[in-house]
């Protein structure tokens, strides 16, 4: 019992501290990608080839004055960043990153946790990221964040369901909601060649999960000066940001695990197929940042529930269709 | 469907983009290079003897947009002899902070004693050093760049232009 406790805290431990340094990374990692599509370098003045920015970042942000509003709910003002970043890096509890390996003389699966409900886990936790956004919003007792968490919370609620509907044809495949079975069931075939529109969506409905780029309208800058954070300052400011960047990576490990096989793929060790992966995607999204401009509030609205909404369900029903004839 | 192929074309078009070289100049240690018809910092020029060409006429001043430059002529003696005319600019001050680099003053000057260089690195930390002075601005005053530190107590003493 103590050591499988012991494990699993280690396990968190080292997930967690990677996935701060991927955090890190990501960022610089997006400031040199959106330079080089302009046709700019980026930052490369701190460390060589500006490796140290992220750190020297870090610093600034900490060193920042700490403000909190006057007229701000104090306790939902700081619960709120916490809870954004906390959403973030819970959901990455229940993904397989590798195989088992053999530590020891002891299998340790590389996962934090094999749960058997964890695509419902992973969907509850970061739903749960949209309070942080709201909370916020509403604590700072402004208007431009309250327009800013009204539109991420109606915003992040449609495209859920997108969401949600488009695994579910992934669940009809893999007949387990565990993230590992889902895994073990792309050992042939990678789910993206079986369920081509549902990658799609989801993609598309992800991008919408953490307001990134055509869909940041909750922070559309030149609408809302900063929507939700515009209040938030210092390392309350920076935790939304790992929050948001967090749950980047942990979107990016979600795809790559329902639909391109997780860790699976020749040659190198899993983990390693894992990270390559997901970083294309974390790429794929930066790319897209650099590419789309953002879309109108309405627009938004009408192609989740319009288009994306639709699709899922005749993806659903499709699947449902040709597993029915199938076997 | 021409949504979508738009879209496709953007993305083709980033990722193209994102495979070119940047066009970034490194600033400090590359620069680029300025056309010689590029106004910047001025320059007062001494003719083949030697003699400074100003005449300290102050059609500079009288034409100067904002009001930069500053000039005070004294009569040429024997004694201190600065060029062949009647008289000399004894004090000539540009402020470089006010300075718009238009290129007036250029255009008004009689004897064209002051041109314009590609120069346009003039921040400086104290607002007395913006004032660019004769001893600054004439050919002999130095390197340009090292003169704004070296006379810099030079420059303060001469004094603000009006």
């Amino acid at each position: 019992m103590f050591e499988l406790v012991l494990i699993a805290l280690v396990k968190s431990a080292v997930v967690l501290v990677a996935l701060l340094l991927m955090v890190a990374y990501l960022t610089l990692m997006e400031r040199v990608v959106i330079a080089r599509i302009q046709v700019r370098i980026g930052p490369n003045r701190v460390g060589p080839f500006g490796l140290l920015q992220p750190i020297a970042d870090g610093i600034k942000l900490l060193l920042k004055e700490d403000l909190i509003p006057s007229q701000a709910d104090k306790y939902l003002y700081v619960l709120a960043p916490a809870l954004s970043f906390g959403a973030a890096f819970a959901t990455f509890a229940v993904i397989p990153f590798g195989d088992t390996v053999v530590l020891w003389g002891r299998r340790i699966p590389l996962g934090i946790a094999d749960v058997n409900v964890g695509l419902l886990y992973v969907f509850a936790i970061s739903s749960l990221g949209v309070y942080g956004i709201v909370f916020g919003a509403w604590a700072s007792n402004s208007k431009y964040p309250l327009l800013g968490g009204l539109r991420s919370a109606a915003q992040m609620l449609s495209y859920e369901l997108c969401l949600v509907f488009s695994v579910v044809g992934v669940l009809m495949l893999s007949e387990s909601t565990s993230l590992s079975d889902v895994v073990a069931g792309q050992s042939g075939v990678w789910y993206v060649c079986l369920q081509p529109v549902g990658f799609l969506v989801f993609l598309m409905a992800s991008f919408a999960e953490v307001n990134r780029l055509p869909f940041d309208l909750p922070e559309a800058e030149n609408e809302l000066v900063g929507g939700f954070h515009t209040e938030y300052s210092s390392m309350k400011f920076a935790m939304f940001f790992l929050g948001e960047y967090g749950s980047m990576i942990t979107t990016s490990a979600m795809i790559t695990t329902l639909y391109l096989g997780g860790w699976r793929g020749p040659f190198f060790p899993p983990v390693v197929w894992f990270l390559i992966k997901v970083v294309a995607f974390l790429f794929f999204f930066i790319w897209v940042r650099g590419t789309l401009p953002r879309f109108r509030y309405d627009q938004l609205m009408k192609f989740g529930w319009k288009v994306l909404l639709p699709v899922s369900m005749a993806n659903i029903l499709v699947t449902g269709l040709v597993l029915a004839c199938v076997g | 469907m021409n949504a979508v192929l738009a879209i496709l074309n953007g993305f083709r078009l980033t990722l193209r983009h994102f495979f070119k070289r940047p066009i970034t100049v490194l600033y400090p240690e590359r620069r680029r290079e300025f056309s010689s018809r590029f106004r910047g910092l001025h320059t007062l020029a001494r003719d083949e003897q030697g003699l400074e060409k100003c005449v300290g006429c102050g059609l500079c001043a009288k034409v100067c947009p904002s009001f930069a430059i500053e000039v005070v002529a004294a009569e040429n003696t024997e004694s201190d002899r600065h060029n062949n005319t009647e008289r000399y600019a004894a004090r000539y001050v540009i402020d470089i902070g006010r300075c718009i680099f238009c290129g007036y003053c250029v255009e008004a000057c009689p004897t064209e004693a002051i041109s314009m260089t590609p120069r346009y690195e003039m921040a400086d930390y104290r607002r007395d050093s913006l004032f660019y002075t004769k001893s600054r601005m004439l050919p002999d005053a130095g390197a340009p760049g090292t003169c704004g530190r070296k006379e810099e107590g030079a420059a303060a003493q001469e004094g603000r232009p009006r």
